[in-house]
Order: C-alpha cells, then sequence, then structure tokens
C-alpha cells in the first residue's frame, strides 16, 4: 500500500518509515499527524486502556513546534514530527511518573530520564505514558496498581508485560511507535502477544539515567514499532553512552538502518531446541517453523543447538532480579517522595507506608528478593544463581562460535485471558522461558509478528537473538524475514480505515 | 520446600512490610513453591564457577566530582517538592530515637 496524500488512509494507520516521507515533504504536518493519533486515543483507548496519563497539550505544543521549524526552512532532525508514546516507568519532568504503583501516586519527577531527553531533542512529540506491571514486575500488565490493559486483538485477552501498554498501544494505532523497558522480557513478550515488534537492546547500550529502577544488572530501555525499519530508527535515538549513567557503554553506535537490506544469505541461524519444547503451544510452534523454513529459503543456514542451561534460566531469573529488586525498592521509605502512612517511629511508618503503597506482586518480590539474599541463604540461592548466570552466558558463547544468531518463540503461548494466571505467580513466570537468558546474558534480541496461530487467530512472535552489540545482524535478520512473511494482518479493533 | 510463617515475619521485618495475617500465610506458600523450582538453580554443578554480577564488563568508571556535572543539580525546592512532609528545608520524619527521660 502507498501512503500518498489524499489517501483514504488516516495518518496514524501508517508506519513511522512512511510518515516521516509526507513530514518531509509537507504533504502532512506534525499538528495533523499528532491529531489523528489524539483522536485515535479518544477514540479507543476506553477500551483499550493503553494509557495512565495521556499529554495532549505537551504532544501538539511539541509537534507545533517541529511544524515552525520546517516552515523557517530548519531541519528539525530526521524523525522530528512523529509522536511516540513513552511507558509510565520512565522518568519524565513535570508529568506524573507513577511505575504502576499506587506509591508513585502523585509523584511529579523533577528531572526527565535520558531517553525521554532524547526523544523530546529528535521532535518526537510524547502522546503520554503506558500503562505496565506496578514496578514493571509482571508478564500481564494486570500488576498495574491502576487497570489492566487489554489486548487489541482480543479484549478478554492480557496484552502480555510488563510494558503491555505501550505495545498495546501501537497494536490499537494509538501510537506510531513506543518505548518500554524490558528485564526478563518485558519489551518482547508484550510485543510478541500484541503482534508488533519489541526489541531489547545490548544491557549498556541505551541509558537507565530516569528509568525508575527495577533490577539494575538487567533494566534496558528499547523500543516497539509496527514494522523492524522503525524499530531501527527508534533505537538510533536512544542508544549511546550517557555520562549520567555509569554502566552505559562508550562503544560507537553503528547506523541500525544501514544494513537492513543486505540479507541473510549465509547467515547462520541456531533454533534453540531447549525453546522448542513441549510447553509450546502447538499453533506457535507451528508459525515459527514456517518462519524457520522461509530463512532456509532466503539462503540462511538454519541448524539446531542445545543450550543445556536454559531449562534454568527461569529459576536464575527469579532469584537474581528480585534480589536486586529488594535492594532498589527499598529507597520507597515514605521520606523523600511518593506515599506516607503514619507511625509512631520511623520503622512503623516505614513499614505501613510500603504494606499499603506496594501491590501483592511486588511485596512478593521484594519478600522473595530480601529471603535469598538474608543471612544463611545468601550462598544457597542468590550466590548459587550469579554462578548459573555465568554457565548460561557460557553456553550462549559455545553457541556463537557455530551461530550468527540464535532463534525461538518470544513466548510459549498466545495472549492468555485477562485473570487466568493472576492466582498462581509461578504460573505467570514461566511466560518468560523464553525471554530471560538473553536478559541474563545483557546480550540483544527482538520480537518480530509471525503470523497468527491457527487455533485462536492471535499473534505469535519470533524472537531472534544475538551477541552484545550486535543488533545490526539481529535487525538485518529480522527485516528479511519481515519482508517474506508479507504484512501482518491488524487486530479487529483496527477496523477498516481505508474503505 | 517449606517457609514457616516465623520466617515470613522475619524477612517481611528485614524488608520493612507490614504484613497482614492473611498475607503471611499466602507468602509462605507461595515463596515456598518458588523456592522449591528454584531447586534447579541449587543442583548445578557450579564448582569453580566465578559468579556474574552484570554481564558487560564495565569497571571503575571514574569522572571528576564537580558539582552540577554531569547533570544540573535539583534545587533545594525541586528535591522537597514531592516529599510528603517538609519542615524548615528539610525532610520531616517521625521520632527516630526515643526520648531520654
Amino acid at each position: 500500500m502507498s501512503a500518498t496524500p489524499g489517501s483514504a488512509r488516516p495518518p496514524w494507520t501508517l508506519t513511522a518509515t512512511e510518515l516521516i516521507g509526507l513530514l518531509r515533504s509537507g504533504d502532512l504536518s506534525a499538528t495533523e499527524l499528532t491529531q489523528s493519533l489524539l483522536e485515535r486515543i479518544e477514540q479507543v483507548d476506553r477500551d483499550v486502556r493503553a494509557y495512565i496519563t495521556v499529554t495532549p497539550e505537551r504532544a501538539l505544543a511539541r509537534a507545533a513546534a517541529v511544524d515552525r521549524a520546517r516552515a523557517a526552512g530548519e531541519d528539525p532532525g530526521p524523525l522530528a514530527g512523529v509522536p511516540v508514546a513513552v511507558k509510565d516507568i520512565i522518568a519524565t519532568k513535570g508529568v506524573r511518573t507513577t511505575a504502576g504503583s499506587r506509591i508513585l501516586d502523585n509523584y511529579i519527577p523533577p528531572y526527565s530520564a535520558t531517553v525521554a531527553e532524547r526523544l523530546d531533542a529528535a521532535g518526537l512529540p510524547m502522546l503520554g505514558k503506558t500503562n505496565l506491571d506496578e514496578f514493571a514486575m509482571g508478564s500481564s500488565t494486570e500488576n498495574s496498581a491502576w487497570f489492566p490493559t487489554r489486548n487489541p486483538w482480543d479484549l478478554g485477552r492480557v496484552p502480555g508485560g510488563s510494558s503491555g501498554g505501550s505495545a498495546a498501544a501501537v497494536a490499537a494505532g494509538e501510537a506510531v511507535w513506543s518505548i518500554g523497558t524490558d528485564t526478563g522480557g518485558s519489551i518482547r513478550q508484550p510485543a510478541s502477544l500484541c503482534g508488533v515488534v519489541g526489541l531489547k537492546p545490548t544491557y549498556g547500550l541505551v541509558s537507565r539515567s530516569g528509568l525508575i529502577a527495577f533490577a539494575s544488572s538487567l533494566d534496558q530501555a528499547g523500543p516497539f514499532a509496527r514494522s523492524v525499519a522503525d524499530a531501527a530508527l527508534l533505537l538510533q535515538v536512544m542508544a549511546g553512552r550517557d555520562p549520567r549513567d555509569s554502566t552505559s557503554l562508550p562503544n560507537p553506535v553503528p547506523d541500525y538502518s544501514a544494513h537492513l537490506d543486505d540479507g541473510v544469505e549465509g547467515l547462520r541461524v541456531g533454533v534453540v531446541s531447549q525453546l522448542m519444547g513441549e510447553g509450546v503451544q502447538a499453533g506457535v510452534r507451528q508459525r515459527v517453523q514456517e518462519a524457520i523454513t522461509l530463512l532456509g529459503k532466503l539462503g540462511a543456514e538454519v541448524g539446531e543447538v542445545s543450550l543445556p542451561t536454559f531449562d534454568a534460566g527461569i529459576d536464575v531469573y527469579y532469584l537474581i532480579a528480585p534480589a536486586e529488586a529488594s535492594a532498589n525498592l527499598a529507597r520507597f521509605d515514605g521520606v523523600r517522595y511518593g506515599l506516607r502512612v503514619d507511625g509512631e517511629d520511623v520503622a512503623k511508618m516505614n513499614s505501613r507506608t510500603r504494606a499499603e503503597g506496594f501491590g501483592a506482586e511486588v511485596k512478593r518480590r521484594i519478600m522473595l528478593g530480601t529471603y535469598a539474599l538474608s543471612a544463611g541463604y545468601y550462598d544457597a540461592y542468590y550466590g548459587k544463581a550469579q554462578k548459573a548466570r555465568t554457565l548460561i552466558i557460557r553456553d550462549f558463547a559455545r553457541a556463537y562460535e557455530d551461530f550468527d544468531v540464535l532463534l525461538s518463540p518470544t513466548s510459549p503461548t498466545t495472549a492468555f485471558a485477562i485473570g487466568e494466571k493472576t492466582q498462581d505467580p509461578l504460573t505467570m513466570y514461566l511466560s518468560d522461558v523464553c525471554t530471560v537468558p538473553t536478559s541474563l546474558a545483557g546480550a540483544t534480541a527482538i520480537s518480530i509478528p509471525c503470523g497468527v496461530a491457527p487455533e485462536d487467530g492471535l499473534p505469535v512472535g519470533l524472537q531472534l537473538m544475538g551477541r552484545a552489540l550486535d543488533e545490526v545482524t539481529v535487525l538485518r535478520a529480522a527485516h528479511a524475514l519481515e519482508e517474506e512473511l508479507g504484512p501482518m494482518p491488524h487486530p479487529p479493533l483496527w477496523g477498516s480505515p481505508s474503505e | 520446600m517449606s517457609i514457616s510463617k516465623e520466617e515470613v515475619e522475619h524477612v517481611a521485618r528485614l524488608a520493612r512490610l507490614a504484613l497482614t495475617e492473611e498475607e503471611k500465610v499466602l507468602y509462605a506458600e507461595q515463596l515456598g513453591r518458588i523456592l522449591g523450582h528454584a531447586a534447579r538453580v541449587t543442583s548445578l554443578d557450579t564448582e569453580g564457577v566465578p559468579p556474574t554480577a552484570q554481564a558487560i564488563e564495565l569497571a571503575n568508571v571514574f569522572r571528576p566530582d564537580e558539582p552540577g556535572k554531569p547533570a544540573p543539580s535539583l534545587t533545594q525546592e525541586e528535591a522537597l517538592a514531592n516529599a510528603p512532609a517538609v519542615e524548615a528545608g528539610h525532610f520531616r520524619v517521625p521520632r527516630i530515637l526515643e526520648a531520654e527521660d
């Protein structure tokens, strides 16, 4: 489909790559585009509930500034004018930022995350702040203190999590692209369940300054988009060393769009046998197998690879991430910001504030992490998990001697029903089985849609994992596969805007 | 694996969480099951394997200690703006020490 002026397709239906052309040629203004998205939010967000906060005045002001710059013959930047949605765990100066938690109900950050500053500097109007599992802890967005977000493909199902709002916003046409964070799969899994593209960058590639911390050795912000090319463009804006984050990497940032069309001829693709086993839904396995066949047809050398330590990935992750979380969340003490529930002394005030401010899953992870770090259990749990993390990294290194990228489903199932897994935390944790190994290794991975499962008509996501800092190869392989798979159908909620 | 109510109470004290009786029972059961699942980790052979605290090898990142760099400092007003209780330019908290008399 071409995106020509006067075409019946409203701007909110187009990809960023299409929109950039229209904005540059003057066939569309940033203000018109932003209006189109705000109207779309008005129209569908009462059903989807992707946003906690919508910021129309702010978005329109930024769009108007981009339009003025273009009218004055200035260059506002290559992506300027394409609106973006931002997960509500990323600090935005002057805009309420809750992390999906009651404890931050009234929190107005006094500074912006580096990521948010970079989006603004690139001229991307921020449409609002998207819903998430409280403090990014969850796989369904049901742990939000405010409300669950619904999957645009089926409003009775979850969008995945924790960045469910950012994924659903893109899938429902309420944002062209968006930002999420990924600690154990929180970008990739919701991308999979909502039928959009989601990329988890290498740890250290994107600044964590201003991200409300969950697990500091794992957290990374990354893009959601409707195409691999769009994801590459948004990553370009986010990536690069930041003096405000001492763990951000000094390496030069490559051009993520330059090699998208190089194809997969001769690329060695390893299918991870541990992630294609019994727990995988039949329709998910079928679509992933078809995609593997397509990669072979395109000239990739596809083989199977065994990474035995992946079987312990979930357990390693659910010891390390809660341990780090229990330390990070100690800052919510009712003193400097957020909720306070009074008590006769400081300890009682702290304990009551945290009891009332945190939801069930956050308390569970704080308890789990505190236990794993406590005297007498540290070596058996946390220490042991850190050593197992080394074994997982070694497994990856061995696999990358023979392969350039590794492949698996992103999620073992399609989107599950709202309420289906909330009573059983362990079952919920197991939905992260395919995504946690990459997180523990600090490497990169992308989820791209590969059709819908025959049995339920819901999106299936395919994960391509790469070496640390090899986003270029991962994006190239994902783009080649996306082209060959052809256009992903839109969710029913999309309607028929071109007719 | 089972976790006792006393262990839950101990951990909750360490984590500064005032749990209800129902929560204590629930978390004892759930933590037991989650840690039971994690037994797969405890059975791995990690003899001589070094721990990984973070996956990317960056160590000792130094910078000069200069006010306002690399980001401008918050003003006192900005730093206090989100505080639940403020007095005379300070965070106000309940009593920490018992009175002497």
